[in-house]
């Protein structure tokens, strides 16, 4: 299928220091996968070097979306062959309102140019304010939410329900959940969790990156992957999540070989 | 039409016709013209910042910039032959009055019949020398713009060699005069142009607002020539009265070839409210000294600042907000978003003196950098006498924002919608404060206009 995402053998580092080692990876529209790795194993170094961000450096390897190789392409021509990232950090803009950025975004990705040039044809106000509307009562994200900047003075719960709204709006075929639960209260890990399993369908496969099996339980991943050190070292069913759940990552990096000390948390 | 020179008999012959007081201030004002020396970028601290500040080298610094200037390159002119051709332009069509001139000569002056039965008074200056002598006398460079600076502010020179030199040659400009009580609600629309090649514009602005009353003025200061060298040297002088409320924008969008100099002086009385917005384009070099004077008690003045540089501009302003009186507030906000080798410096000054008690002035600085090449220096500053103030002062320069750019780019923005974006919520807090929707629209245009080329 030409929508699948394709990683072959990735190799990503960030100033000069490899972080992704050699990555496999294929995710197709329609599927759930979860990934699972200690602070510092390179998952967010995964989303990032995925989506383009230019500190991000691909040394080699492939990634196929669409049936094309993504790496040659800017973020938003990616963003427009349907490639969704939700920040586990996301970025303020202050002075830039949610909706008025939204009409933008979401009018770039539709409209039918491929090139990644610019498109100044907007969606017409009333119809998006109704879309954004319709969409914003289903996550249950309250109305005042359109006109705040951007995640400006956002809580962090505020932050990623705006992520999962936009991931609502701009309809992408894969979307890259980066820890989306953390920093959420259990309400809103509920929340967050029915409303993206309720977007999941046979248009939209997703990838989870998540600490907690709390979200699984309201969208559960056909596929767990565990990435050790820039590697995923093992893949499985939802019985993997249990596996770490019980008994940590220790037995797993005695396994494979890696210290704990190459770790840095990030947090 | 006469060209002239900035010579002592050119002086001779603009004041010919003009009142004997006039005469003799343009010949005061000529001398103190010719003893001051061209301001020397290296020497004098005031000018210090007004060339090219990336290099140390003082050698390069002065042939940069102000060594290219030289007076004698640009003309002053009397009885220009309007070009009457010049359209008024269609966004006055609502305003109550409209003043339009062309190379520092008048061409058009509308009022509404309403504001005229209210003695309202709006002409360009060289009428209203004429028909309004007393006024003219008792305002025109004695109180705010005056050749001898009465601010304490020592960011903003003492003697200025081109307020001498607007003094000596003005042409043009106008006098808004609002009579006590009189509210005019819809805004006023001035439109100064230069078009000449190497013409020198020396209008002079003079908004008299009494007591009570309330005014609007949106003015507009461009080019219609885009090749055209010029000059500009210019005041502006601003007088809220007793309660008044005075709102005053500028829109400065000369081309890249016009060097750019003014003083503008606000002065605010008690009680008294004023919102004054600069917004700055265009320019090749400009200097522009800008301070208001809180004078009466409970005076309050708002100081917003749009510019927007790009190419090889260089802008240098220097602000002041002096308190006089007790329970006064002022609150600046200066924002510059600077593209290519532009270089921007900005120095305020809080002064406060030691009988203001209780006053509030804020004070801040903002710079977004588009590229690496491009240059903000700021300068912010207090001198404080008093015990009971609030202040605040900040100032910021940053480069724009690698994450922001790909936060905003994963989300199919292209790089370019995508800076739009971070400029235009990089301006959001000065437009937000920004009192007419027609004017941040006519503001975001030129940004857009910046962004584009
Ligand atoms: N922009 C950056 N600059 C410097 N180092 C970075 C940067 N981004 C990531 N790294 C480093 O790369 C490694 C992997 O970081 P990454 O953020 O991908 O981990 P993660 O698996 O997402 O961790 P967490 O579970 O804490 O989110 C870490 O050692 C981190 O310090
Ligand atoms: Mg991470």
């Amino acid at each position: 299928m030409c929508n699948d995402l394709i990683i072959q053998d990735l190799h990503v580092s960030v100033q000069g220091n490899p972080i992704i080692k050699g990555l496999n990876l294929t995710v197709k529209q329609g599927e759930v996968h979860a990934l699972m790795g200690p602070n510092g194993s390179g998952k967010s170094t995964l989303a990032k070097g995925l989506m383009g961000h230019p500190f991000y450096e691909v040394d080699s390897g492939e990634v196929i979306f669409n049936g094309i190789d993504v790496l040659e392409l800017e973020p938003n021509e990616r963003a427009k062959l349907g490639l969704f990232l939700a920040f586990q950090y996301p970025t303020a803009i202050p002075g830039v309102s949610l909706a008025n950025f939204l009409r933008i975004a979401a009018s770039a990705v539709r409209s039918a140019e491929t090139n990644g040039s610019e498109n100044n044809e907007l969606i017409p106000m009333r119809e998006f304010r109704k879309e954004l509307r319709a969409k914003m009562t289903q996550l249950g994200v309250d109305d005042s939410f359109a006109r705040r900047y951007l995640n400006d003075g956002f809580s962090g719960g505020e932050m990623k329900r705006a992520e999962i709204l936009q991931l609502a709006m701009l309809e992408p075929k894969i979307a890259i959940l980066d820890e989306t639960d953390s920093g959420l209260d259990i309400d809103a890990v509920r929340i967050v969790g029915e409303s993206v399993s309720s977007l999941v369908g046979p248009e939209l496969g997703v990838l989870i990156i998540t600490h907690y099996p709390r979200l699984l339980d309201y969208i559960r991943p056909q596929f767990v992957h565990i990435l050790l050190d820039g590697r995923i070292v093992e893949s499985g069913g939802w019985e993997l999540t249990q596996v770490l759940e019980a008994e940590g990552y220790d037995p797993m990096r005695e396994k494979y070989g890696i210290a704990e000390t190459v770790q840095e948390n990030t947090i | 039409m006469q060209k002239g020179d900035f010579s002592k008999d050119f002086v001779e012959k603009i004041a010919q016709d003009e009142p004997q007081w006039m005469r003799e201030r343009r010949l005061e004002a000529y001398a103190l013209y010719e003893s001051l020396p061209m301001p020397h970028t290296t020497e004098d601290d005031i000018w210090r910042r007004t060339v090219d500040m990336r290099t140390q080298d003082y050698w390069r610094r002065t042939r940069r910039h102000l060594r290219g200037f030289a007076v004698e390159n640009y003309h002053p002119a009397i009885g220009l032959n309007g070009d009457t051709s010049v359209e008024v332009p269609k966004d006055s069509e609502d305003a109550a009055g409209v003043i339009l001139q062309l190379d520092g000569q008048h061409q058009h002056t509308s009022l509404s019949a309403e504001l005229e039965k209210q003695d309202v008074y709006f002409a360009d200056l060289n009428t209203a020398l004429k028909e309004r002598d007393e006024l003219l006398r008792d305002y025109f460079m004695t109180k705010a713009v005056t050749l001898e600076t009465t601010l304490k502010s020592g960011n903003i020179a003492t003697r200025n060699k081109f307020d001498a030199l607007h003094g000596a040659f003005w042409q043009g400009g106008y006098v808004l005069y609002v009579p006590k009580g009189v509210r005019v609600g819809v805004p006023l629309r001035v439109y100064i142009r230069l078009a000449e090649e190497q013409h020198a514009d020396l209008s002079h602005i003079l908004v008299i607002a009494e007591e009570n009353s309330e005014v609007v003025i949106l003015e507009d200061n461009s080019s219609m020539n885009q090749e055209a060298g010029g000059l500009h040297s210019g005041a502006v002088e601003i007088f809220a009265g007793q309660n008044a409320n005075v709102t005053y924008v500028q829109v400065q969008n000369w081309n890249r070839q016009v060097w750019n100099f003014a003083s503008h002086r606000a002065v605010v009385s008690k009680d008294a409210h004023l919102c004054w917005v600069t917004a700055t384009f265009g320019g090749r070099l400009n200097k522009l000294n800008q301070a208001i004077v809180l004078e009466g008690n409970g005076a309050n003045a708002q100081m917003l600042g749009l510019a927007f540089t790009d190419a090889r501009q260089h802008l240098d302003v220097s602000t002041a907000q002096e308190h006089v009186s007790p329970h006064t507030s002022s609150d600046l906000l200066y924002r510059t978003v600077l593209k290519d080798r532009s270089q921007t410096a900005w120095g305020g000054n809080i002064y406060v003196y030691p009988a203001a008690n209780y006053t509030d002035a804020y004070q801040k600085n903002d710079n977004l950098l588009l590229s690496e090449r491009a240059h903000a220096d700021t300068l912010p500053g207090l001198e404080i006498q008093a015990h009971e103030v609030r202040c605040t002062h900040g100032a910021t320069a940053g480069k724009i924002d690698t994450d922001q750019v790909f936060y905003l780019m994963s989300r199919g923005l292209t790089y370019a919608q995508a800076e739009k974006l971070i400029v235009d919520g990089f301006f959001e807090p000065v437009m937000e404060r920004v009192p007419m929707e027609s004017v941040r629209e006519e503001l975001q245009e030129f940004v857009s206009r910046k962004l584009e080329t």
